[in-house]
Order: structure tokens, then sequence, then C-alpha cells
């Protein structure tokens, strides 16, 4: 990542506080300019440019401050904001959390340059998303979706294993064998978990399929705010240029805000909920809303972001207002994970609001719709019983409802577990949850179609007479 | 930090300032140093600027002339907030202040128009919006024009010069800061929005006017708010219903379908003209609906619902300070179809995130922070903002309102933050949306416990007078019933359904009719998308009939069992299987289930 032409040199550093320099008497210096800072060791570093006051700018450092002084620091500021190359060269590539190789190779070159802080998609100009993103995960081809041009989160929570299921809908993911890539943006990976992602996609890397980027837990904190951009800028051009569908998969959020946090307080700004910086939403939705796909042009960008819920707060501000933003939400849940199912979403407060228009004949399956609608009422249904058996007692409960306590059961074996390294297809997860549903009378399925159900029991007790 | 900066740069540009004439910059002579930039940290720039510059003032910013607006002035520097992102915009760049506020251009053709927050059109912008909407004029096209004064005629402000012919009946009015003789008015004939229709008082008067946007347009009077806006959703009209001219907030969390209730009503509400102001929301969900009211036809004109539709699309990436001018936009917008005497609903969503680019901006300026760091205006601001819809007696005399219909985004559904809590102090109805109901799916998600009406004993009068005295009645029987049945719901869940007597256990069944036949709707079957006024009194009377009957039946000694298990399903189907305006089929469905009840007792 080379910031473009260096131009004047400053050496006036008249502070130094947390990730921030304060440099003075700099001439024509623009916001949001993209810095580059020699130590007197030689070392460079690199920044952004937050506040240009007359003489004097505010420089956020992304490697942090240390180590620097007063002295013997030299600033030399692009002239623009950050551009980076773009273009296929990123596939296939293994990168820091500042697109730096971290593979051995040679830097990443492009033809083209494109700004880290894009413009945004002219409204007008959106395709509404109308096709899926295959992941071979049954619970989310089924139940949730995802849809090309869509943003669609995981929410976790420590100890649940998101970063496993990251890394399989990474792996395994096609558009109906049309053009595809991964993007993966990993902020504040542990190293132990870095390297379980790399070793999951090497597959994907290998076929040129997949750019990595990865922030470690111990990289500098301020990297984390561009590495998502960079992902986002890197897909973009994939998607939009080069026509393939993309999908970003960002993990983990919740790094990301704090590294948000930490910069915003250092600045002295106002905090907002829980110390996190009142522009929360708007800086989340700068990411989050560069998915999508454009009328006329070919490709998609979907985004997939992983975040852990502190201590399993839904209405903690980083789930909260991403929830805000994007469309449904994949919510894993520490009760099924103790049931010992993987993956261990939870199917009820799980939701993909743009699925109805993704799903269906000619999409997935005709009989998708209805036996997910079905599926998601059973099951709440189920839980229903369940809260009612534990009051009553099971010998209280009515025959149907005996059946119905089952159910989720049943979902748990039959549909939702599933290997870390099992793809399956949509036939096969959509076969799935037809088993889960005929444990049911046949009159409590009033969401499926008289004919679908025909066809259906017919062919079952062809299997087992 | 800014101590030394100042210092050098003040004085100059003093002198500067006292002998530029904002607006004119060319006029300027050489030696002058301009009006230029010293601080730019975001949306906030400060500028040293000459002393005429006035508050809230147009300043375009550096070579490029991103817009922005002043919001402070101290010795001879402005703060201005701009309107585009400010990336590579340094100090010492130029600035240019016009010497006008913040205005837009109204004309027949924004129906129909998408356009970002300061109302320029985003059709023709590009696939990527680099500076906001294009500043190109939208198509030139002709709009057919009737004189309706002769020439020669005295005209006052606001009156009516003549018709303009669209799928909305608009109207040519002398503007409001007009009045004198006709001395020239165009022929009956086709005139695109820019060519001179009419000369009065020595003034040229055209289809497009300006306005500025944070300045209420004047009418001739406020009117009592007392006529049902039918909105097509049942739980609303029902329940807690509006009228023309009245405020509504929308409080509800992610997930409770807040969005798609407000394009519900967007669609099938009977307004006349709807301006729906997309703010901070998400893309795809603007791309949707742009779609869909394209294609959706207009039940009452039979043209497309988009003709009647002015949609600002701010979506939540698009600049932030942005997002503060939309609302405000939108309502301005909104007042200049109602000048013309027209209904208008202006639908905000969401004005969190309006309060949110408040705050933002409010942090950057430095004030100090009231509530969660949101600026100590923030309940004026809200206040002002619902202010603008009215029902309204207009200049020439035809009456007119503005509904107003805000959604708020509660922080992890906490219903105690600044935003919520003070709106709910300043709107006339709030439907609350409930994330249990939502979480059941039972939509629109509007909770019966926490929403309120304060329009519904004028819309009572309203209903009475117009030949529906028992609207009141029916609608109290209604809230009962569901109160009732959720009390009796935490009783069953501790003891069973079996163990309550008879009458109670009617009420159960009530609750659960009332849910699933009359208050709950299906946005995406074509029959149940909407619900005229005749469809859901047929509805309630339908459903208020079978439980009576059921009543008879117990007290006459039937066992509740027996009356539960009858099969209601025809009255459960009836919404989705009777057309949106249908009452025959809902009738139909009635007598069959009471049929059934016969044959039970």
């Amino acid at each position: 990542m080379s910031g473009g032409p260096v131009g004047v040199e400053y050496t006036g550093v008249r502070e130094l506080r947390g990730p921030l320099v304060v440099v003075e008497g700099v001439r024509e210096v623009g916001w949001d300019e993209f810095a580059t800072i020699v130590l007197d060791s030689g070392e460079r570093r690199h920044g952004l440019v937050l506040d240009v006051d007359r003489d004097l700018a505010v420089v956020q450092v992304l490697e942090d401050t240390a180590g620097m002084a007063r002295t013997g620091t030299r600033v030399a500021f692009a002239g623009t904001p950050l551009r980076i190359p773009v273009g296929p060269g990123w596939l296939g590539r293994m990168c820091d959390g500042r697109g730096e190789p971290a593979d051995g190779g040679p830097p990443v070159l492009g033809d083209t340059r494109a700004a880290v802080g894009a413009a945004p998609i002219n409204p007008v100009r959106r395709e509404p998303p109308g096709e899926p993103v295959l992941t071979g995960v049954g619970a989310v081809d089924v139940l949730t979706t995802l849809v090309r041009g869509q943003k669609l989160p995981v929410f976790s929570a420590a100890g649940l294993p998101h970063l496993e299921l990251a890394v399989q809908i990474a792996a395994q993911a096609t558009c109906a064998g049309e053009a595809f890539a991964v993007v993966f943006a990993g902020m504040g990976l542990t190293h132990a978990d870095a390297e379980f992602v790399r070793a999951g996609l090497a597959a994907r890397a290998a076929a040129r399929d997949l750019v990595l980027l990865v922030n470690t837990a111990d990289d500098p904190v301020i990297e984390r705010l561009l590495t998502p951009r960079l992902a986002l800028t890197v897909a973009e051009h994939l998607a939009f240029v080069v026509g393939r569908h993309v999908l970003v998969v960002m993990t983990d959020m919740t790094a990301y805000c704090e590294a948000l946090r930490e910069v915003s307080a250092a600045r002295g700004e106002i905090p907002a909920r829980r110390a996190y910086p009142g522009y929360l939403y708007s800086d989340l939705a700068s990411l989050y809303e560069r998915c999508g796909r454009i009328r006329g042009r070919p490709g998609s960008v979907t985004v997939l972001p992983v975040l852990t819920m502190p201590a399993g707060d839904i209405t903690h501000p980083v789930p909260d207002l991403t929830g805000y933003i994007t469309e449904g939400q994949i919510v894993l849940s520490a009760e099924v994970h103790a049931s010992g199912a993987y993956p261990p979403v939870d199917p009820l407060s799980s939701l993909s609001r743009l699925m109805r228009k993704g799903v269906g004949a000619g999409r997935t399956r005709p009989d998708h719709p209805a036996v997910a609608a079905q599926l998601t009422a059973a099951l709440a249904r189920s839980r229903q019983v369940r809260e009612l058996a534990d009051l009553i007692g099971r010998p209280a409960l009515s025959p149907t409802d005996q059946r119905f306590l089952d159910l989720e059961d049943v979902f748990r074996r039959r549909f939702l577990a599933q290997g870390t390294d099992e793809n399956r297809s949509m036939d096969e997860s959509l076969n799935g949850a037809w088993d889960v549903l005929l444990t049911l009378p046949r009159g409590e399925l009033g969401m499926i179609p008289v004919d679908l159900l025909d066809t259906r029991t017919a062919a079952r007790e062809k299997e087992s007479p | 930090m800014t101590a030394s900066g100042r210092a050098s740069a003040g004085p100059a540009d003093g002198e500067a300032g006292r002998r530029a004439e904002p607006g004119t910059p060319s006029d300027r002579s050489r030696d002058e140093p301009r009006p230029r930039i010293l601080r730019v940290t975001g949306p906030l720039v400060e500028i040293a600027c000459p002393p005429s510059v006035a508050m809230h003032d147009v300043v375009l910013l550096g070579a490029a002339g991103l817009p922005g607006e002043v919001v402070a002035v101290d010795g001879d520097a402005a703060t201005v907030q701009a309107y585009a992102y400010t990336g590579g915009l340094a100090p010492g760049h130029p600035a240019r202040p016009q010497g006008h506020p913040l205005t837009v251009r109204l004309a027949p053709d924004l129906l129909g128009g998408v356009f970002d927050g300061l109302l320029r059109p985003l059709a023709g912008a590009g696939d990527l919006l680099r500076g906001g909407g294009s500043a190109a004029a939208p198509e030139r096209r002709a709009w057919p024009f009737t004189p309706r004064v002769s020439r020669g005629a005295r005209v006052a402000a606001g009156d009516v010069l003549g018709e303009i012919g669209a799928h909305v009946p608009l109207r040519l009015l002398v503007p409001p800061d007009r009045s004198g003789d006709v001395d020239r008015l165009a022929a009956a004939g086709e005139y695109a929005t820019d060519s001179v229709l009419a000369v009065v008082g020595g003034h040229e008067i055209r289809m497009a006017q300006h306005w500025p946007v944070r300045r209420p347009r004047p009418a001739g009077g406020r009117l009592p708010a007392d006529v049902p806006l039918h909105t097509g959703q049942r739980a609303v009209d029902l329940l807690f219903p509006v009228a023309r001219g009245s405020t509504v907030a929308v409080p509800g969390g992610f997930g409770t379908g807040k969005t798609m209730l407000l394009q519900q009503i967007a669609k099938w509400c009977d307004a006349d003209v709807i301006v729906y102001v997309g703010c901070g929301e998400r893309g795809n969900e603007m791309a949707d609906v742009i779609e869909e009211l394209t294609e959706l036809t207009d039940p009452r004109t039979g043209g497309s619902l988009a003709e009647r539709t002015v949609t600002i699309a701010n979506t939540s990436n698009m600049p932030m300070m942005a997002r503060e001018a939309s609302v405000h936009t939108g309502a301005t917008v909104a007042e200049y179809f109602r000048d013309m005497g027209l209904d208008v609903v202006l639908i905000a969503d969401s004005t969190s995130r309006w309060a949110e680019a408040l705050r933002e901006f409010a942090s950057r300026m430095g004030e100090l922070p009231a509530e969660e760091g949101y600026p100590a205006g923030l309940a004026s601001q809200l206040a002002a903002f619902y202010e603008r819809a009215a029902a309204v007696r207009t200049l020439s005399g035809a009456s007119g309102s503005v509904t107003v219909i805000g959604a708020v985004s509660p922080p992890g559904g906490d219903r105690t933050e600044p935003v919520t809590a003070h709106t709910e102090r300043f709107v006339r109805c709030l439907w609350s949306l409930d994330r249990d109901l939502a979480y059941a799916r039972h939509y629109p998600a509007v909770s019966w416990a926490d929403s309120f009406s304060r329009d519904a004993a004028a819309l009572a009068a309203a209903h009475a007078r117009g030949g529906d005295p028992e609207w009141l009645p029916r609608r109290g029987r209604v809230a009962r019933l569901l109160a009732e049945a959720d009390r009796l719901a935490d009783l069953v869940e501790l003891v069973g359904i079996t163990a309550l007597p008879p009458r109670e256990r009617v009420s159960v069944l009530a609750g659960r009719l009332v849910r699933e036949a009359v208050i709950q709707q299906n946005a995406l079957s074509p029959g149940d998308a909407y619900s005229a006024p005749e469809k859901t009194s047929a509805l309630v009377a339908a459903v208020l009939a079978v439980l009576d009957r059921c009543l008879e039946l117990v007290d006459s000694g039937v066992r509740a069992d027996a009356v539960e298990a009858v099969d209601f399903t025809p009255l459960l189907r009836a919404r989705e299987s009777a057309g949106p305006a249908e009452t025959a089929a809902v009738v139909a469905a009635r007598d069959q289930v009471l049929a059934r009840l016969r044959d039970a007792a």
C-alpha cells in the first residue's frame, strides 16, 4: 500500500496523543488525505487526516504512535484521500490488515487505483437483489437465504463457533456456476484463529477465488479501521468492473468498533451509548451499504459481517446499530450450541429480509418458500409447546402438541446439524427440511400447498413402505 | 490549537469581507483576498468570510463548489455544515457565499421523481454519487395548462392562476410574496415548467418556483384536523386513526416492520400526494420501494402510484448532513402541494437518523451535550419539524393538509432514549411497534397497549357525520376485547384454559379472532395489502356478530369446548379472500361460521 507520490515533508510535530499526531506549519493539506510518516529510525508509518485547522493537521496513525517523538518525525501528505491498486491481482493473495503482502509475494499491483472511501451507490441505479448465494450450510440456505447484493450479519457471542461458520461459508459459497470470489477481512483475530482461516480457505486461495486480509489481535488497533474498507474497495472493483459475484466476510466487527471508539476517545469527542462515538451508525453504514448490485453492470457485492455481542447482549450498540442497517441477521445461540448441534443457528430470531425475492422456482426450488415458512412456524409452535410442557408436564399435552414438542429436537438432529466441512446441496438441505416437517401430522402443514404435500408423502411411502 | 491560525488569518480577511459582495464573486477586484477555508473536519468547515454573510446562507466550498450552509458566525469566521463528502478540501481553498439560504426548486415534475436530500434529481446522476444528485434540471416535459383568471384581474398571494393537468389536480398559484394585476397570462396549451405562464405586478410567474427549505410556506390559517386519513391498514384505521393534518410517530426496534408499515401507507393511503423521505435508511430498500411504486396501480386514479409520489432518498451512506436537510426539504415539498389545496402525507424514515446527524454536528461544533450527547435543542427541533404538519386554509381559501408520519428507531429498543421520549410528547398519534408481535409474525406489529391516538374523538364525530355513528363504540369494544384477552392470557399460562369460566374462555377466543381476522394484515396478499373503510367495518362487524353468538351459546349452557372446536377458518381467511374493498365475501364468511355455530349448539 503505497500512498502515491510524496510531496513536501513536514517536521513540525506539535503533539502526540494516543493514535493521533498533530503536525504544524502545513499548507494546503486536505481533510481525509493519506499521510506517510517516516521515523528517525527510517521506519515508515501511515495515517489519515482527521482535522485540518489553518496550519495544523491532526493525523490518525494506523500503526500507532509508539516511538514517535517531536523531533525526527517527518510527515508527507499524498494530496488525495487514500487510493489503492485494484484488480484481479488481489485474487489468491494473503495480506495484512493494511494490504501489505503476508504471503511472501510481491506487493499487489493493479492497473487501476480506487479510493478506499468509495462514493455511495445512487439509490435509483441500484438493482433490487433477486438471486441467492448458496453457502452449502443447510440452516442458512433454507431458512435465512443469503441473496446477492444483501448485507446479512452473523450475531454471535464469545465461545460460539462463528469463525468456523464464517470460514465454512467463505469456503463453500457459490453463485450457480457464475464467476465468484470471496474477500475475507479479519480484524483482531488471534494468531490461532488467523491460522485457522488460512488453512480453511487454502483451497479457495489456490483456485485464485480469494482475497484474504488479516489484522491480528496484536497488530495495530487503528489499522482495523482500514481493513474492511480495503476489502470492500477490492470487492467493488471485482464485482462491478471485473463482473464477479463477490462475497465479503468481515469478522469481527466488534473489534472494528472498538478501534473506532479508541480514536474517538483520543480526539476527545463527546461519547454516545457505551462511549461509542455518535457517528457509529453512519460509520457502520458506510461499510455495510457498499453491498448491492448496479443496473446494467454484472457482478454483485454481498456482505456478511460477523460480530460477537459483548456478554451476549443484542441491545449492545454494535449489534443493535448493525441490525438497523442490515437486511436481517443470523443469530447463533448458546443454547443450541450446548445441545451439540453445529452450526448453532437460532432459527426463530434469525431472518433474511430479502429472502422472499431470492428463493423459489428458477432460483432455488419451487417448494422452498412454503417449506421455509412452514418450518419456521412449526418451530415457533414447538417452542410454545415446550414452555407449556415445562408447566404442566408432557403427559398433559395433546397428542399433536407432543409431536410438536419433539419437533425442535428432530430439527436439530436431522436438519441443523452438519459437519464443518460438509457442503450440502440445496436439494439435500430442502429434503432434510421435509424430513423434519413430515414428522408432523399432515393437518398441521397448512402453509404448504396440497399438491406439494401429495407428491412428498407419496415419495416417502415409496421409500419406506 | 486554533489560536495561532486565527491570529494570522483574521485581519486580512476582515478587510476583504467588508468590501466583498457575496453572490457576485466575479465583481470583486483582483487584489482583494477571496473568502477561503480555514478548517475542515468531516462535514464541519470553517471559513473566513465577509460580515455580510448571514446565518443559513449557502456557501459553495472549494473548486468543486460543494454546497454547505452557514450555521454559526464568529467574528470574521463562519462555520459551515457541508452537504457533501469533504475529502481533499484544505485550508486556503476558496469558499463562495451565495447570499441566499438553502432553496429548492418546486415544480410539477417533482411528482414521480427521486431526489437527494437537497432535492437534486438522482436520475441521470450516474451509478456512483460523487457529489450528490445531478445539478441538471429534470427531463423537459410539457404540462397542459388551462388559465382560470383573465388578464387585468387583480390577484393576491396564493390565488389560483390556472390549472395544470397531471394525475393529481395541480394549480398554478401566485407565489406567496407576490400580488398585483395580471399583466399577461398564457393561453391554454402545453408548456415546459420553466416557461413564463403569467406576469403579475411586473413579476414573471412560472410553474417552477423556488422556496427556502427552512421557512414554512405561509397559509391563510390553521383548521381543526378532523377529517380521517384512511391509511388502508386496519390496525391503524380501526384503533389509532389519524386525521389529515395530524402527526404520527412510529417507534420500533429493528425487525419490527417499521419501514414495511410506512411503505404500505405510502402505497395505499388516500392522500393526494405522498412525500417519502428515506432519511439514513437502506439503499436496497429504497431501490425496492422505487420499483414497486412504479409497478403498482393507484386504485383511485388508475395511474402508477409513483405519479403521486415524491421520493427523497438519502441512504445511510450518503453525506450525513444532507440527511439533516432532507426532512426540511420534504416538508417544503409537502407544503408546496398543500398550497394547491391537496392533502399530502409526509413520511420520514427515520427521524432518529436525522437526530443523529444533529448530534454529530453539534459534537463537532463543541456544543455542550444534553442527554446521550444530543444537543440541548433536540426537543425544540423535533417539535418544530412536527409543527410543519397542519390542516390549513390556503392563501386562496381552499383547504389542504400535510400529515407527518415519522419513524423513530430507538437504540436497543429503549423507549426512554431522548428521540423517542421527546417525539412522543409532540405527536398526536403514536403507533408503537412491538417486538413480541413481530417475533410472532403478527404484522403490522402495532401494539394496542402502547399506542395512542389523540385524534380519535374528533374523528369519531367525523364518522358520525359521515353516517357511521357506531364507529366509536365499535372501536371501544375491539380495544376492550384485546385488552381483556391479554389479561386472561397471563392467567391461562398459569392455570390452563380449562380452568377458566365459559365466558372468559370466549374472551380468549375473542382475542384470537380479533387479532387474526381483523388486526393482522398481509402486505404481500393482493386482497389484504390494503383495506377500504367498508371492508374494515365489515370484518369487525362479522367478528363481533360471531362472538355475540358464541356468548349466547355458552350462556345457554353449551360447553365452551364445543364452541372452541368450531372451525372459524372462513372468518380468518376472509381478509385475504375478499378484495380490498369487498364486503359481500366477508358477510358470506360470517354466515358460514354462524351456521357452524348453530350446528354446534
